[in-house]
């Protein structure tokens, strides 16, 4: 009895033998995510910057020094310029975004419907992501979306409601974060950071790396508004322009 | 024929430690919940805010309770369907400590903020390194006791075990490449769009192998055990297994429809999530229908009930999750808190009661007494029920009316509804939530005390048997 076959001589190989089910497994298991994943790391759609190549910054070689920028200064980058690396500041700012798991009940990702576009702008697009290690899209609204909180509000508006949100927006459920206003950024620190991100290839000069020693000392809550303003401000679109068929 | 040695002392402690981290991953839920609900809960304090704690109940539940009771589970029944003993003993004593000390370490860094930031993979670079160590000492120990077996052929639940090992070794190790730039601070090396979809892989993944694979493995074992029934069909066994194995890997991208992911792998999701209610029905068909001609046995064995109801909670999670995942529903409950409540209905309902219910069966077998109150084991099963339904139904109220208000216009053809006001209409649904989880919670604690005295029940026949002889 032992030898008859109750299925396919296959199916029966591999529950004879671990091995060759196993070997099974690694086969089958692989092809989903081969499929899905690979393809976005070479197929020209992904990304929009392809085909548009204006929504990223060029640097060619030069500082992004945003803190230093004056209007007229040709040779910085000023918003609308396009995609670019994060400052010290706005990086220790989205450090401290991910450490208080603010992606939990915040999106930052714009679906192309009527109501999001005039509840939070423009559709988000690839390309805007693309120096963030790791992604911040988020899968839950508890609060509103993020994805272009930049300039929606004034810094100080940002710091009363992250010091107390229920002052400024009764509705909210949002904690306080009141040691965001003693805590300070560790420039040395975040210089490793810097450097970590340019070694998994965010463009960082080295002017822009030596931007965060001037960053020590500074308070997190003007880290974290730092980052919020600058939240898809980079980008200027145009109109008509459909960067995602 | 000689009588087989079984290693089952390293199997009770995860029996024991799967209970305990029930009522502690639970209690950390109900409290978020409630801080959501009452948000002067967070009381000013860094470290227990939603936003750190969060992290810390989805890995307490997932990885501590699911983890113990995959492990007391597969190792169990690795042993009994091979009628074998470990392969080593010493390494599943490896894994228990290992898996003990990683729980240790996600309590302690979690709440000071040391996160990787991607959903259920929260845990800095070092613990990753230790996890994929404790896994692997897992899945080497589980595959070379198979390989031992005196049996001719694997028993299906452990083809599903397997499943999981494969999978979630792929997963972890892609989805936790990082570079590290401190000992407690790491970022992902791939970012955006394509980080995203590796994540959502992750994400959906470690539902569709960790919480499903591997406790279909558990039911595979522990229904036609409690039912004292073989399996409804091998045949259906067989299809269910390799559809579902072939077919979740490709779900994630659901995760990420109308994002910047390109449609097409969006789509692809979507159109594989539609097929997956095949093999999924068919395996909740296939754990129902092993019971045929022995229904009777649920108006008295409170254990069974467990496992019948999960999978009628499997049966129905798996239709609500196609159903979500295609493209006009998604629209609406997308970012909403049917996700949410669709999460739950799978982990409270299915998760929490196939496990709960192969837990009392070990606890019986492994301590070799019956539980200390089979009528507390029927409270718990009506207060799981309870609490798991009273859960969803709130959750999916709020989720859709957070859709529709959202999308809401009025007739001047100007949206109707600020976010803010979205946010108070979910005030008494969230408070409805965070009872119905206390509910499951208190289930929990009558699980552990039941548990508790079972042992030393059992430990008092032991020493009055040892008296006599």
């Amino acid at each position: 009895m032992a030898e008859k076959i109750y299925s396919t001589k296959l199916q029966d190989t591999a529950e004879r033998n671990v091995f060759v089910m196993f070997v099974m497994l690694l086969v089958l298991l692989s092809v989903g995510g081969l499929v899905e994943i690979v393809p976005l790391f070479y197929l020209d759609d992904t990304m929009e910057n392809n085909k548009h190549p204006e929504i990223v910054w060029q640097s060619h070689g030069k500082p992004i020094s945003v803190a230093n920028f004056k209007v007229g200064d040709s040779i910085t980058w000023k918003p609308g310029d396009g995609v670019r690396p994060y400052t010290a500041l706005e990086l220790a700012g989205r450090d401290i975004y991910q450490r208080e798991g603010c992606y939990l009940c915040h999106s930052q990702m714009i679906r192309p419907f009527r109501d999001e576009k005039e509840r939070y702008g423009h559709y988000s697009l690839a390309a805007e992501s693309m120096y963030d290690h790791p992604f911040q899209w988020g899968s839950k609204r508890t609060g509103p979306d993020l994805a272009r909180v930049g300039g929606k509000y004034s810094n100080e508006w940002h710091y009363q409601h992250l010091k107390a949100p229920r002052s400024v927006v009764p509705e909210s459920v949002m904690p306080n974060y009141p040691w965001l206003f003693t805590q300070t950024v560790d420039g040395k620190e975040l210089k490793k950071h810097m450097e970590g991100l340019r070694m998994v290839g965010v463009p960082y000069t080295d002017a822009d790396i030596a931007a965060a020693a001037k960053v020590d000392g500074k308070r997190e809550i003007d880290a974290v508004v730092a980052y919020l303003q600058v939240l898809g401000t980079m980008v200027n679109f145009k109109e008509g322009v459909d960067y995602r068929e | 024929m000689e009588e087989t040695k079984y290693d089952f002392d390293v199997v009770r402690w995860f029996t024991i430690m799967a209970v305990v981290y029930l009522v502690v991953g639970t209690l950390v839920g109900v409290f978020i919940a409630s801080e959501l609900a009452w948000p002067a809960l967070n009381m000013d304090i860094a470290e227990i805010t939603f936003g750190r704690l969060r992290p810390l109940h989805t890995n307490a539940v997932i990885f501590a309770f699911g983890g113990c009771a995959l492990f007391a589970t597969s190792f169990y029944a690795v042993q009994r369907t091979g009628n074998t003993s470990l392969w080593s003993p010493k390494m599943a004593w490896f894994t228990f400590w290992g898996w003990n000390l990683i729980i240790v370490a996600a309590v302690i860094t979690l709440p000071l903020g040391i996160t990787q930031s991607k959903e259920y993979a929260e845990l800095e670079w070092p613990i990753d390194l230790a996890i994929a160590v404790v896994w692997l000492s897992w899945g080497l120990n589980f595959i070379m006791t198979i390989a031992k077996r005196k049996t001719s052929h694997i028993y299906v639940a452990n083809w599903f075990f397997m499943g999981m090992f494969v999978m979630i070794t792929y997963l972890h190790v892609v989805n936790s490449l990082a570079i590290p730039v401190g000992l407690w601070k790491s970022y992902s090396i791939f970012s955006g769009v394509q980080d995203a979809m590796i994540q959502w892989w992750w994400g959906h993944n470690a539902v569709g192998f960790y919480l499903t694979a591997g406790f279909l493995g558990m039911m595979y074992y522990f229904v036609p055990k409690q039912a004292n029934r073989p399996v409804f069909s091998y045949r259906l066994s067989v299809l269910h297994f390799w559809a579902l194995m072939f077919g979740y890997v490709w779900l994630g991208a659901h995760h990420l429809q109308y994002t910047a992911l390109p449609d097409w792998t969006g789509s692809l999701g979507a159109a594989v999530s539609l097929a997956m209610i095949i093999p999924s029905w068919g395996g909740a068909i296939n754990g129902m229908m092993t019971l045929s001609g022995a229904w009777d046995k649920l108006r008295t064995d409170y254990i069974l009930r467990f496992l019948i109801m999960s999978l009628a909670f499997y049966a129905m999670s798996t239709f609500e999750g196609p159903v979500m995942s295609s493209k006009t529903v998604n629209a609406l409950s997308h970012y909403t808190d049917w996700t949410i409540g669709h999460v739950h209905s799978g982990a409270l309902g299915w998760v929490g009661m196939v496990a709960a219910g192969s837990l009392y069966h070990l606890v019986e077998k492994l301590w070799n007494t019956r539980m200390y109150s089979a009528k507390l084991v029927n409270t718990h099963f009506w207060t799981a029920t309870i609490g798991t339904v009273v859960y969803i139904t709130a959750m999916w109220v709020s989720g859709i009316m957070q859709g529709l208000m959202w999308r809401d216009y009025d007739e001047f053809g100007t949206l109707t509804y600020t976010f803010a006001e979205s946010v108070a209409a979910m005030h008494p649904y969230y408070a409805m939530r965070a009872i119905g989880g206390a509910i499951y919670w208190l289930g929990g604690v009558i699980m552990l005390y039941n548990v508790i005295m079972t042992v030393r029940q059992a430990a008092a026949q032991r020493s009055t048997a040892a008296a006599r002889a």
